[in-house]
């Protein structure tokens, strides 16, 4: 309830009241809630993390993948996080920078993961979907495709598969298209 | 306008204003005049000039309030004309505000409303301050967020947790998406604020990628396809605009030929706005009686004629007519608008005293806290790459970290023992400086100190 007399009051002293403490930034909740998730950050030994705006810009960031058992082993993955205002209501988004040969992300880096999508929660957080994309790297699914060939691939000849991978990984052509090295 | 005809213009208002009552507020002070001191003093502002805030700018003139602002960064489109009343055909391509403004002060003599054409994120936060009453007539969660934080950040408690009457900001919100509606008054450190009850907002629907690129089985499928995943594969690196039309033509051709191709009906452009835009088609009814609601709770503010609604209206005209009024309550640990807690610190004292003694505090017991001020990270412990761009503020004083000022609000995240269970947490500090001088104070006596 305001009181209309100390408006009135207020309005009499008029810059009485200039005393205005400079206010600075407004930090959003969903800032204050990724400041968290990257402050306990628990990052698996395959991941590292860096922040390309500084240490001030936590919404923008980027994580790089080096599984170290299956398919891709021995690769470079490298993922662009953005993340909203809205977060943790809006899930992160992601994207594959590294062009990859692999059932769940597609050409233009759109990652098929669904804790990114469908069955994004607030009580999930960054680690989870680090951790999500680690998992795509163990175990490509080729019931989800986002590429539908490497999924076919996958799903009939396994040994085939992971000899595309292989090519890919060191730079070279699977069928028409040309993935750049990712091997480290 | 003679005193006769001012008397009969406002004869319902003065019943209002002028008679005593028993469901009163405790301040009110019924009073011929007070419908003057209203139109007189109250400011108020008015954030979104669109459907909501048509009816808004209206029902608070027609209220007895005479000094409102409106800010909207939105132009006038023709699908906006069947319900945001104060445009006309000729007013497409027109800023919202400005002619919104401009039409209420046409038909309502001795307002005067102040148009603003431009994003609220580009006013200063002391604009903001001004107003005795900001109501929001707004359609995003973003939005409503983030001024709610501004009026949020006006608000300040004293020694015992209470907040300080004259600081706190009341707003105004309405809402509505088709046939539903929600007015809800917030009086920051009263009632719950935006934040506290954050979850009451359904999860958006996100359709899986692989549905969309292998299975689509509905018409929005196929436009999200054409919107998520066909955009960026023929138009590399250039970013989708939903307000160009050129843009959203492309979607629904692109969503049309995948519909076929699927053997898929119902692919519209309208449909393919709604799914791209998550438009859901407005009713100027729903508009109406949300705004009266909430014109009504912002004159109850201003005069104290009768008590507020409390705190959370629910309207629903889908079968019937339902309405609900509910009680919500304050999260008092909101980091938002919850008092946190309170650190009287010395001026010397530094970064890496004060995540000692937050592990000390007996409230507190926060260990390895990560602190941040006003979105600069002062201090993380992880991930090492940010500990070790961050490791050289740890011997300064905070007091000078948080630019000398002698009160201001830090974030603190780290671990707490909760009934013998380590669990993370996020705590709001406020933070004082025993003995440090006001801003102006401070200036004068450095100019005299030698560097």
């Amino acid at each position: 309830m305001i009181k209309l007399f100390k408006i009135k009051d207020q309005k009499k002293d008029d810059a009485g009241n200039a005393n205005g403490r400079p206010v600075g930034k407004k930090q959003s909740a969903g800032e204050l809630r990724l400041h968290k998730d990257i402050s306990e950050l628990n990052l698996p030994k395959t991941t590292t993390i860096s922040f390309p705006n500084g240490k001030d810009d936590l919404m923008n960031f980027e994580v790089v993948v080096r599984p170290d058992e299956g398919y891709y082993l021995g690769g470079m993955f490298v993922f662009s996080f953005q993340v909203s205002p809205s977060y943790p209501y809006e899930p992160p988004k992601v994207k594959c920078k590294t062009k990859v040969y692999h059932p769940n992300i597609d050409l233009e880096g759109n990652v098929c993961l669904n804790i990114l999508r469908e069955d994004w929660k607030p009580v999930l957080n960054i680690n989870t979907v680090i951790y999500g994309l680690n998992h795509l790297f163990m175990d490509p699914n080729d019931e989800d495709p986002l590429n539908h060939d490497a999924a076919a691939v996958l799903r009939s000849n396994p040994k085939l598969f992971e000899s595309n991978v292989r090519r890919a990984m060191s730079g070279g052509y699977v069928g028409q298209i040309y993935f750049p090295r990712c091997c480290v | 306008m003679g005193d006769a005809s001012a008397e009969e213009r406002w004869r319902d208002l003065d019943k209002l204003l002028a008679r005593p009552g028993n469901i009163v507020s405790p301040i009110f002070e019924p009073s011929p005049q007070l419908r003057d001191e209203l139109g007189e003093y109250v400011r108020v502002l008015v954030v979104g000039a669109g459907g909501l805030g048509c009816e808004l700018l209206k029902d608070l003139a027609l209220s007895g309030f005479k000094n409102l602002e409106v800010i909207d960064m939105d132009t006038i489109e023709v699908s906006n004309l069947n319900r945001q009343f104060l445009f006309r055909i000729h007013d497409v391509g027109k800023s919202k505000a400005e002619v919104a403004a401009r039409r209420v002060m046409e038909r309502v003599s001795g307002v005067n409303i102040v148009p603003h054409f431009c994003r609220i994120e580009d006013k200063d936060i002391e604009f903001y301050r001004d107003f005795n009453i900001i109501a929001l007539g707004l359609d995003s969660i973003e939005a409503r967020s983030y001024i709610n934080s501004v009026a949020c950040s006006f608000l300040e408690y004293d020694d015992d947790d209470n907040p300080c009457e004259e600081t706190i900001k009341p707003l105004v919100d309405g809402g509505t998406e088709g046939f539903k509606g929600h007015a809800r008054v917030i009086m920051p450190g009263v009632t719950p604020c935006f934040e506290c009850t954050i979850w009451l907002f359904p999860p958006q629907v996100k359709f899986p990628l692989c549905t969309l690129a292998e299975t689509p089985r509905t018409a929005a499928h196929c436009i999200e396809y054409a919107h998520l995943i066909k955009w960026d594969e023929v138009h590399r690196g250039k970013t989708f605009d939903a307000d160009n039309p050129e843009h959203m033509q492309w979607i629904y051709s692109e969503a049309l030929k995948r519909a076929e191709l699927f053997g898929i009906t119902g692919v519209t452009y309208s449909l393919t706005q709604g799914v791209v835009k998550n438009i859901i088609p407005a009713i100027a009814s729903t508009n109406a009686i949300v705004s009266a609601a909430c014109a009504l709770e912002a004159l109850k503010i201003a005069t104290g004629c009768s008590k507020t609604l409390s705190n959370y209206l629910t309207y629903n005209g889908l079968e019937g007519l339902h309405t609900k009024v509910t009680e919500f309550v304050r999260d008092q640990s909101c980091l938002v608008c919850g008092p946190g807690t309170l650190i009287e610190l010395d001026i010397l004292v530094t970064l890496s005293e004060l995540i000692e003694l937050l592990g000390e505090h007996p409230k507190l017991q926060l260990s390895k806290p990560s602190i941040t001020h006003q979105g600069k990270n002062l201090y993380m412990q992880a991930p090492p790459v940010l500990e070790e761009l961050t490791r050289s503020n740890l011997p300064l004083p905070l007091f000078d970290l948080m630019g000398r000022a002698p009160r201001g609000i830090i974030h603190a995240t780290g671990f707490a023992n909760k009934n013998g269970k380590r669990t993370s947490c996020l705590r709001k500090l406020r933070v004082v400086f025993k003995g440090a001088v006001d801003e102006g104070a401070a200036n004068v006596d450095m100019a005299g100190v030698p560097a």
